[in-house]
């Protein structure tokens, strides 16, 4: 079994490029070309020192003393969190900048849920002098204020998505329009391991720093440079593929994936898409996907913005059909108890997506031996407002 | 014959019409469709309302979201078209996105299309590839005409095999752009038409996108067999509902 992408843009049965004809051109460029770029010399010279310099790579991997003690088991957190922006999702907006230099894009667009991916094409762009635009939901634009406010500071136009749910799913249809009708000067920077190949093979490669130093600092502090388990949340799946990559075909790593379960997996306000979700096409990709029976998208829910997407990355549909990866489900209850835990014993207040990755010790056990590592995508700052309302801090 | 071939035979500037199944009343599909035969359409495009259409403007976007509150489904459709054909004889094409038709089943979805009268299909996200390789047989099997679109950046050599794979006519999209636009039609565009039609393809060219009144539809059939109009009609029927449909087709038609 193989758990990398085949030369057609599948994984199994799951990928593709399911797309309107006007696109064709930029995808069909972007298939023939991506590898042989990412690849390039000058262009890994620039992306590996804009990583160091400008990203603050390697971000630490930091052994969790307290919280090993009180799961008895020994963790390890991947802190993607101090990455400038806060999030994991900045490796990928750096390597897609320099990918639409290479291609002579003259502008950029984005889709955001919660404002990380947001924010993080923003600050890219900011840095090489590229016009950007943000698409985001109307209602992600009312209660992500303050990442909306940090978009327009570093000079992005926010565009408010007001077509369907008005969020994460309906900002990608409306960046998706925006590039069918500039398809010459644009390049669409999408956030996740989701969209038509080779999109997700792309960020998965640009996110695959994160097991790359992984395998680095565990052999320095375990004298091996695998785990036991690697552990990470999945919405779309970025932080979850770039945590995995070159553990994909290392039986002896067992991957972990968890998902957002909202208010329960069948409260019918869920985001759990592999206990939900069905075989469809999203955004230009086959893979699992919440829908009706009709085959129309239904919204999904979760406390956590970056994890409200109704499909999956195919490299994780691909993960959970063939058994290869172990799929949990986290309530918003779990996952905000989890986060406050630990703040308090870590001193590390985490974004509320990573939080539903840190429930795992709750729901499941690990031996006291056994080596665990959490990647914790992203800090909790945005996420203040949430945890003040739900704890009444 | 399938009944696109037939029509083409035996008529020059074809008036293609799109509309939205379910909208703007959920009841209201076959009336539209009588409607637009008596008015003379020649041809009529049937959309399949999806919640997520990528390719369309505003204007669809909204009718679509609107049908599929009114309750349209895949099912609720073919039983709406049921005895469609003792009263409609020019071709009729379902036009969709193709996650909805792979949950209903596509060989269940095209047996449901030959029976109730169905000669063709638009399926926008469809890949060549795939339908080539999974699909072809089946839509075949059953008569039906896959119609594939080509824009403005399309190179000739997949004009050309889009054109190998196509029955009944080419979709040519007018430019590079979403549906819905009101913009007239620059001179690049009616280039790009020329050149299209100077290809010598097998199959006729029917040009969509942007066609809303008599002046874009004399522009785009200058050099073409005919033309789609999709949200020009459906703003139509959005501000007069059923009514003056004659009257929308005979403005369209202009003068000739």
């Amino acid at each position: 079994m193989r758990y990398h992408v085949d030369e057609h843009g599948y994984y199994g049965a799951y990928g593709g490029a399911y797309i309107p004809e006007m696109l064709y051109p930029n995808i069909a460029q972007l298939q023939a070309d991506y590898k042989t770029i990412l690849q390039d010399a000058e262009f890994q010279q620039e992306f590996q020192q804009l990583l160091a310099d400008y990203v603050g790579r390697p971000t630490p991997l930091y052994f969790a003393q307290r919280l090993s003690e009180q799961y008895n088991t020994r963790i390890y957190l991947k802190r993607e969190d101090l990455c400038h922006t806060g999030a994991h999702k900045v490796n990928n907006t750096v390597g897609q900048i320099l990918l639409a230099k290479h291609l002579g894009k003259k502008r950029i667009i984005a889709e955001t849920g919660a404002g990380q991916h947001g924010v993080a094409t923003a600050t890219v762009c900011a840095l090489m002098g590229i016009e950007c635009v943000v698409y985001m939901g109307a209602i992600d634009i009312e209660r992500q204020a303050p990442n909306v406010a940090r978009m327009k500071m570093l000079g992005a136009t926010v565009v408010s998505a007001t077509s369907g749910s008005k969020t994460l799913k309906d900002a990608t249809n409306e960046a998706i329009r925006d590039w069918i009708n500039h398809p010459e000067d644009t390049h669409y920077i999408i956030g996740s391991v989701v969209g038509p190949h080779p999109y997700p093979d792309l960020v998965a490669r640009l996110q695959s720093v994160i097991s790359e130093e992984i395998k680095n600092q565990l052999t320095q502090k375990e004298g091996r440079d695998y785990p036991d388990y690697v552990v990470a949340c999945v919405g779309g799946g970025s932080n979850a593929a770039g945590a995995y990559y070159h553990y994909l075909d290392r039986p002896e790593v067992g991957i972990i994936a968890v998902e957002a379960a909202g208010k329960g997996i069948h409260s019918g306000e869920s985001a759990a898409t592999s206990a939900l979700g069905t075989p469809g096409i999203i955004h230009g990709s086959k893979t699992l996907l919440m829908q009706t029976s009709d085959g129309q998208i239904t919204e999904p829910y979760s406390i956590s913005a970056g994890l409200d997407y109704p499909g999956v990355g195919p490299m994780h549909a691909h993960l959970f059909t063939s058994g290869r990866g172990e799929f949990i489900s986290v309530t918003d209850d779990h996952a905000m108890t989890a986060g406050r835990n630990l703040s308090r014993l870590e001193g590390i207040i985490p974004a509320i997506e990573t939080s539903h990755a840190l429930a795992v010790f709750e729901q499941r056990e690990f031996l006291p031996e056994e080596v665990v590592v959490v990647n914790l995508s992203g800090r909790g700052d945005k996420d203040l407002n949430t945890y003040i309302k739900y704890f009444n801090l | 014959m399938n009944r696109i071939d037939t029509r083409f035979n035996s008529k020059k500037k074809i008036v293609s019409i799109y509309l939205t199944a379910g909208y703007p009343n959920l009841e209201d599909t076959v009336n539209i469709i009588q409607k637009l035969e008596q008015g003379g359409a020649d041809m009529i495009e049937i959309g399949l309302p999806f919640s997520d259409p990528l390719a369309d403007g505003p204007t669809i976007q909204e009718s679509s979201t609107q049908a599929l509150q009114n309750g349209m489904t895949t099912q609720v459709l073919f039983e709406q078209l049921k005895h469609i054909r003792e009263t409609v004889s020019i071709p009729l094409l379902l036009m969709g996105y193709f996650n909805p038709i792979l949950q209903y089943g596509v060989e269940r979805f095209c047996e449901q299309c030959a029976l109730v009268g169905i000669d063709g299909l638009i399926i926008p996200d469809l890949p060549l590839r795939e339908y080539k390789q999974h699909y072809e047989e089946v839509f075949q099997k059953h008569g039906l005409h896959m119609i594939f679109l080509i824009t403005p950046q399309t190179s000739e050599a997949r004009i050309r095999d889009m054109d190998e794979a196509s029955n009944g006519f080419l979709y040519v999209v007018s430019s590079a752009s979403t549906t819905g636009k009101t913009t007239g039609f620059s001179a690049a565009q009616q280039a790009y038409l020329q050149r299209v039609s100077s290809l010598q393809l097998r199959n006729r060219l029917l040009v969509g996108f942007g066609i809303h009144d008599a002046e874009t539809f004399q522009t785009a059939t200058k050099h073409t067999h005919g033309a789609i109009i999709g949200s020009a009609f459906i703003n139509h029927l959005k501000t007069e509902g059923r009514k003056g449909i004659a009257s929308f087709l005979q403005k369209l038609r202009g003068a000739s």
